[in-house]
């Protein structure tokens, strides 16, 4: 079975352009950023993406109607990614909701943790902290795939491939119900990147370097996305 | 995981990454509160290096016709309260075997407080600054430089007091395993809040008995400013249980999370923070550095919401009048924070009444005396 590619892209008017030229280039998937004002778990590339996503008006709502308009055009997975703030103020449920009626598949609440409200159906996240007891629950509470935070740290490119995604991976498979999906990101820029998480991993998450080249628009990514697809697939 | 709130405020809304250390700070805090050693050795440091406690000043000619009693925090090693809760983090922190600090700083005093310790016992300390801190609190960056931490200026942003909470918070997901993060206030994710206002309530213990001594009776009111929360909070939890004390916090106008604020969830925690509809963090606005923050700790507006607390606003003229008449009648300069909970403690409609003076004011004095020469 092929491994998958998840691409994000931050919330904006000109996203569900960017997103089809993602799935055209080969991704599996589209993670969605619903912009929070104070992202602790970004890096500068999303941080900043967020702040002109939120100068430009894109509120939860704004946000939503984004995703549907993606599902319109492409026919991967869309999970929208956001902070617990979001949440609090739009409502748990109500979010749950309403993003399951724009087309969303499950949710990525970076700052939630697996106990708490768990009325949210949403992809989980584990890190090299994650003691064997929180991946555990982490992968029976998951929603479709595990989200493996591949090193301690924020998301953004590194010069080299974590050196702690394979004893990680490892770990959690031992732990986990057998074929539950392990999808690796926090890092991932190069197609060479990609490649070694995949290796290891069954699905590669590549953000902030995908946000960067969705700035030179729909071809650039398309291409961007075809280079890790094929270092993926090679 | 911890399930510490106050009422539905509190919790622990960080990533995964430091939920694993959050628990192992939780579990060191418990076992150093039933440890006798630890409380013998904060003790020690108490009074034999920061200089507790700390004396009651009855402030006649500010007030006439009141009884005020300053808690003179300001007269604190490093000036400010914020010492208490850096002394007891950082054993707390050499418990749990981490080497290396990381803490956040507005008006600079927690920032010297941490470099203070981090150089008293060793460790390495890293202080996120915001860049227009940095410039309004210029003499604590000179400090802390001294004291030998390295100060990161935060560029981004409000450049303030926020966006140095989220950086560190970053800081301490990159390197969580070796650091402990020194936070500041009552704020951030569980057991932090609870944490820092048990290492400041030694300001309120100390505070009832001095008052009492004094006036054989206990306050009308006892009155702090908030910015996060900490020195009302660690004098309020001297007062908790004498039903009769009125509890009176004192926000910044411009920075009033409790006054003007919403249910939101910032740095780790839910609490009452400036935010919009969509739970967007808004800008605060203050003259002083320390108050100039949209959060509060969660326990506050748990207070505000029971009763049991008030909480009311000063402007930025308001601490600057105070600023300026302590110091010309009491030759006290107090931290324009302070200022705030001085201004609205003359105005009180009680008669004897427990001000906390958490810090002092050289820091402030470029800010204040260009603010009062644009007044005057």
């Amino acid at each position: 079975m092929s491994k998958k590619l998840v691409v994000y892209l931050m919330a904006e008017p000109e996203t569900p352009e960017l997103a089809r030229a993602a799935v055209d280039g080969g991704a599996d998937l589209i993670e969605l950023g619903i912009p929070f004002s104070d992202p602790l778990a970004e890096g500068p590339v999303i941080r900043e993406a967020a702040e002109r996503a939120l100068a430009r008006g894109m509120r939860t709502r704004p946000c939503l109607d984004v995703l549907a308009r993606i599902r319109g055009l492409v026919h991967v997975p869309i999970v929208p990614m956001t902070y617990a703030a979001i949440l609090e103020a739009y409502g748990y449920e109500r979010f749950a909701a309403d993003a399951a009626a724009a087309g969303a598949s499950s949710a990525i609440v970076v700052d939630l943790p697996v106990e708490v409200h768990p009325e949210v159906k949403r992809v989980q996240l584990i890190a090299p902290t994650s003691t064997d007891e929180r991946i555990r629950t982490a992968a029976a509470n998951t929603d479709g795939w595990l989200y493996v935070v591949s090193l301690t740290g924020t998301t953004g490119a590194r010069e080299e491939v974590s050196q702690r995604l394979d004893a990680l991976v490892a770990r959690t498979r031992a732990l986990a119900p057998a074929g539950l999906p392990l999808y690796a990101g926090f890092g991932v820029s190069t197609p060479e990147h990609a490649r070694a998480y995949a290796e290891v991993a069954d699905g590669v998450v590549v953000g902030s370097r995908a946000v960067q080249v969705a700035e030179d628009g729909p071809d650039a990514l398309r291409a961007y996305v075809a280079s890790l697809r094929a270092a993926i697939d090679a | 995981m911890s399930t510490t709130t106050f009422g539905t405020y509190g919790g622990r809304y960080v990533p995964e990454t430091l939920i694993p250390a959050l628990d192992e700070l939780e579990a060191g805090w418990r076992a150093a509160l039933a440890d006798d050693a630890f409380h013998a050795e904060l003790h020690h440091l108490a009074t034999t290096y920061a200089g507790r406690p700390t004396p009651l000043t009855l402030a006649e000619r500010f007030a006439p016709g009141k009884r005020i009693y300053l808690k003179r925090e300001d007269l604190l090693h490093t000036g400010a309260h914020k010492l208490n809760n850096a002394l007891g983090q950082a054993v707390l922190a050499r418990r749990l075997g981490k080497k290396r600090i990381v803490a956040e700083t507005g008006a600079g005093q927690h920032g010297v407080a941490t470099a203070t310790v981090c150089a008293r016992f060793g460790l390495d300390c890293v202080v996120y600054m915001g860049e227009e801190d940095m410039r309004r609190q210029r003499p604590n960056v000179e400090r802390m430089y001294l004291l030998g931490a390295e100060v990161v200026g935060v560029t981004f942003g409000t450049k303030t007091l926020k966006e140095a909470t989220s950086e560190a918070i970053r800081d301490w997901i990159t390197n969580v395993e070796t650091t402990h993060y020194l936070i500041g206030s009552c704020v951030g994710p569980a057991p932090y809040p609870e944490l820092v206002a048990e290492l400041q309530s030694v300001i309120g213990r100390e505070a009832r008995e001095q008052v009492l001594a004094a006036e054989g009776r206990l306050p009308e009111a006892v009155v702090a400013c908030v910015g996060g929360g900490s020195n009302a909070i660690g004098t309020f939890h001297g007062f908790l249980d004498d039903a009769d004390v009125r509890l009176v916090g004192v926000e910044a106008a411009g920075a009033a999370s409790l006054g003007t604020g919403r249910a939101a969830v910032l740095h780790g925690a839910r609490s009452s923070v400036l935010a919009d509809e969509d739970g967007q963090i808004a800008d605060a606005h203050s003259i002083s550095a320390g108050l100039d923050y949209p959060g509060v700790g969660p326990e506050h507006a748990f207070l505000r919401d029971t009763g049991r607390a008030e909480y009311r606003a000063a402007t930025d003229d308001d601490a600057l009048a105070a600023f300026q008449d302590l110091a010309r009648t009491e030759g006290i300069i107090p931290a324009l924070e302070s200022a705030h909970a001085c201004a609205r403690a003359r105005d009180l409609d009680a008669e004897l009444i427990l001000v906390c003076l958490s810090g002092r004011g050289d820091k402030d004095l470029d800010e204040a005396l260009r603010a009062l020469g644009r007044m005057s």
